[in-house]
């Protein structure tokens, strides 16, 4: 049936019922129809927006100089956003009505919100790295501790290299205590669920507020002051366990409650027990997470100084044994560095903190790296694996004896479930 | 295995009849066998372990507070100066330095944050916006010594004249009052404004605006599409629809965050450590250079301290862990009531 827009009039016409639509109204237009600008920069915004900022940078800049006896960088930034702001909307309000008006001016409220705070916190790990790199530059800031180098010696003499082994020690003996004791308490949380799950739940979220200057003080007072164990790398570990031990309870527990529910049930419904189910399924499925849990962890436990500050003393020289003498971390001899007021020391705090950041920096892209996947999601060689796998299982059952003709020989393995209700 | 049975009814019903008190319910329990059974033994014992320590942190606290506790009584929380071994210790010096700077933090971290957050959920192109999010937290896991460097070495000398401005034309608000401050004298030191409770906030404030940020962010971007979509298809402005609906359904995780925020602000030493000069009197004057925090206090008293002293520490930092776990519960109670808090983790 074909339509014909211009002619209404064929209905009478011929007699039958017609589908008739509302003709196109081109002809209406004088010079046809205007495509409709869909884009959301206008030209004329454009325009608004370098008007005001030109006139309000100008108008400033007359103040300041001729006009008012104000001085000093921070007002003239205030100043000029604030008349920027009054240029704008009054520009805009020439060709827009009140509510485009306000939209305007709370678009370029929040758009330079965002890009300030991204240039703040841009800016303090640059000038760490930049300040940084008078001692960075010299290759003994590596290789060295600081026992040969007093406060005046040159940056050529003496390094951070204790400070950084420290650090390492210290971090390890808090991962070994964490980590286990973390997974498993986090597994416990989600797997064997219960009033006593709840309540352990809640004290853990209760610790997360801990100070960690608290944590350091009760391991000051336990080990050090009770048991006699002195200020040790041992007793600096402990002190970063308490800490670093609800934070990562907290995000392993949050990764492994965002495991599907039916990836758990088809395994149960399989027969599966609950150990196997754990360790086989809800764990290869969250193990991503579970990985950045434990970097965001490490990276919050390498940074805190004030654990550290009570619990590992303070040394210039390196020390490889955990279990005496002080050792030292990189946050605190970044502290005790710039508390002197010698440039060189200043440098060298300036140093070891752009170490810490560099460290800082590597342990998050690790994280973003291997915990950008949400649990379940496979890269493209995990899952030529997962797939190799499955058809090493499907062969297996098709070679097996015919005692077992019974079951067919497609009938699904553990493997071929995680397979299944992963790529779903 | 034995053959199904064809014809399974006549044997119940037998059965039935014989006895009609044997028909209690079947006790259904499945054996979970031995592994399983170590399973559970060794997750609950881990998650007794956790719970030991913690029990033990916070127990262990307590106890030893108490002795500092009992001696003092109500005016450990009306005494400002801290001579334990003299008897003479409180902490209304230092809990009023730390609630300071923790609200000035709050205050220019609260308004950044909104604003950030609102742009990477609303205005940022979709390209920008994965980038965003990294950075923000990524910052939120910069070490705070960093911070504190950043604090004393760059911000303390371009905040000065901020705060030598604020003090001459709105020293008339008692906050703002530095005392000893001359503004008519154009030389006068700027030492008085140095080393002050408003530098330590606005460097406590930069490092928990991303915390805030993100917990934001993500209340913001769970803002449903329906009801944006019906807000924009009764003619709203970009602006509107966030007034009406993205604000009020992230109010709760707003709250929320910005009070972990704060938590995070009461518990944070050493940028506060780097910065301030330690005094003990009760600083009201947030411009003027000295203050103090609880923080602070154990990390300069800790070292000398004798048994008492040692107490009174514990007594201290007892009350500022008080503080944070009442803070942070709040924060996530607020979260949790609120309609967007109900698959948020914060």
């Amino acid at each position: 049936m074909t339509v014909a827009p211009e002619a209404p009039g064929a209905r009478q016409a011929t007699g039958r019922p017609r589908t008739t639509l509302p003709g196109l109204s081109r002809a209406a237009v004088p010079g046809g129809e205007r495509r409709r600008a869909l884009t959301r920069l206008r030209a004329t915004d454009l325009y608004a927006v370098v008007g005001a900022a030109a006139s309000a940078l100008s108008l400033t800049w007359l103040l300041f100089a001729w006009l008012l006896p104000f001085n000093g960088a921070v007002g003239f930034v205030v100043l000029a956003y604030g008349l920027f702001l009054l240029i704008y909307a009054l520009l805009v309000s020439f060709d827009e009505d009140g509510p485009a008006v306000v939209d305007r001016i709370a678009a370029a409220v929040v758009r330079s919100m965002g890009v300030l705070l991204v240039v703040i916190l841009a800016f303090v790990v640059v000038y760490a790295l930049v300040e940084g790199r008078k001692a960075l530059t010299h290759l003994n800031f590596f290789t060295q501790d600081m026992h040969l180098a007093g406060p005046l010696e040159p940056l050529s003499v003496g390094g951070a290299m204790h400070a950084a082994i420290g650090t390492l020690i210290m971090i390890t003996i808090a991962l070994l205590i964490t980590v286990p004791a973390g997974l498993i308490c986090a597994v416990f949380l989600t797997e064997v669920p219960g009033g006593y799950a709840r309540f352990v739940r809640t004290i853990v979220e209760a610790m997360t507020a801990l100070p960690s200057i608290v944590a350091g003080l009760f391991i000051y007072a336990t080990v050090i002051l009770g048991l006699g164990l002195g200020q040790s790398g041992l007793a600096a570990g402990l002190a970063l366990s308490v800490m670093m031990l609800p934070i990562i309870i907290r995000a392993a527990d949050v990764v492994i409650r965002l495991v599907p529910g039916t990836l758990r049930e088809a395994s149960y419904a399989m027969g599966t027990s609950r150990w196997r189910t754990v360790w086989h399924v809800v764990l290869p499925t969250c193990r991503s997470g579970l990985t950045t849990a434990v970097i965001l962890g490490t990276a919050r436990g390498i940074g805190e100084t004030s654990p550290v500050l009570l619990t590992s003393g303070y040394t210039n020289d390196l020390n490889l044994n955990p279990l005496h003498d002080p050792m030292v971390s990189l946050p605190l001899v970044t502290f005790e560095f710039v508390k002197s007021p010698e440039p060189n020391m200043i440098s060298r705090g300036f140093g070891t903190a752009a170490l810490l950041m560099t460290l800082v920096l590597l342990l998050f892209v690790a994280a973003r790296i291997i915990g950008g996947r949400g649990p379940g999601q496979l890269t493209r060689r995990q899952e030529h694996r997962r797939v190799l796998a499955s058809q090493r299982d499907a062969r297996r059952f098709a070679g097996r004896p015919a005692a077992s003709a019974a079951t067919p020989p497609s009938s699904p393995s553990p493997n071929a479930l995680t397979d299944n209700g992963s790529s779903s | 295995m034995p053959p199904p049975l064809r014809n399974p009814q006549p044997q119940p019903v037998t059965a039935l009849a014989a006895g009609p008190d044997d028909d209690t319910p079947r006790r259904l329990y499945a054996d979970p066998g031995l592994p399983d059974r170590i399973f559970r033994v060794v997750l609950r014992s881990g998650g007794t372990f956790v719970l030991a320590v913690m029990l033990l942190v916070g127990g262990f606290l307590l106890y030893r507070a108490w002795l500092a506790l009992d001696k003092a009584g109500w005016s450990f929380l009306t005494t400002a100066q801290w001579a334990p071994d003299q008897g003479n210790f409180g902490i209304a010096a230092v809990l009023v330095g730390t609630v300071l700077i923790a609200i000035v933090a709050v205050l220019v971290a609260v308004p950044l944050a909104t604003g950030a957050a609102l742009y990477i959920s609303e205005y940022a192109p979709a390209r920008l916006r994965r980038t965003l999010i990294s950075t923000v937290d990524l910052m939120a896991a910069v070490p705070s010594v960093v911070y504190g460097l950043w604090g004393v070495f760059f911000l303390q000398d371009k905040v000065l004249p901020v705060a030598r401005w604020i003090s001459t034309y709105f020293g008339w608000i008692p906050v703002f009052d530095v005392r000893g401050a001359d503004p008519a004298d154009p030389l006068a030191p700027e030492s008085l404004y140095t080393s002050s409770t408003f530098i330590a906030g606005l460097v406590v404030g930069m490092m928990i605006a991303p915390i805030v940020c993100s917990i934001m962010r993500e209340v913001f971007s769970q803002a449903p599409a329906g009801e944006r979509e019906g807000a924009y298809a009764l003619g709203a402005t970009r602006w509107g629809m966030i007034r009406s609906v993205v604000l009020p359904f992230g109010r709760g995780g707003m709250i929320g965050g910005t009070m972990l925020g704060l938590g995070r602000a009461l518990g944070e030493t050493i940028a506060i450590f780097m910065i301030i000069s330690v005094t003990f009197d009760i600083q009201w004057h947030v411009l003027q250079s000295g203050t103090s925090s609880i923080a602070s206090l154990i990390a300069l008293h800790y070292g000398e301290a004798s048994e008492f002293g040692m107490s009174a520490l514990m007594a201290a930092g007892f009350a500022l862990f008080l503080m944070t776990l009442i803070v942070n519960f709040a924060a996530s109670s607020i979260v949790a009531r609120s309609r967007s808090g109900a698959t948020s983790d914060a």
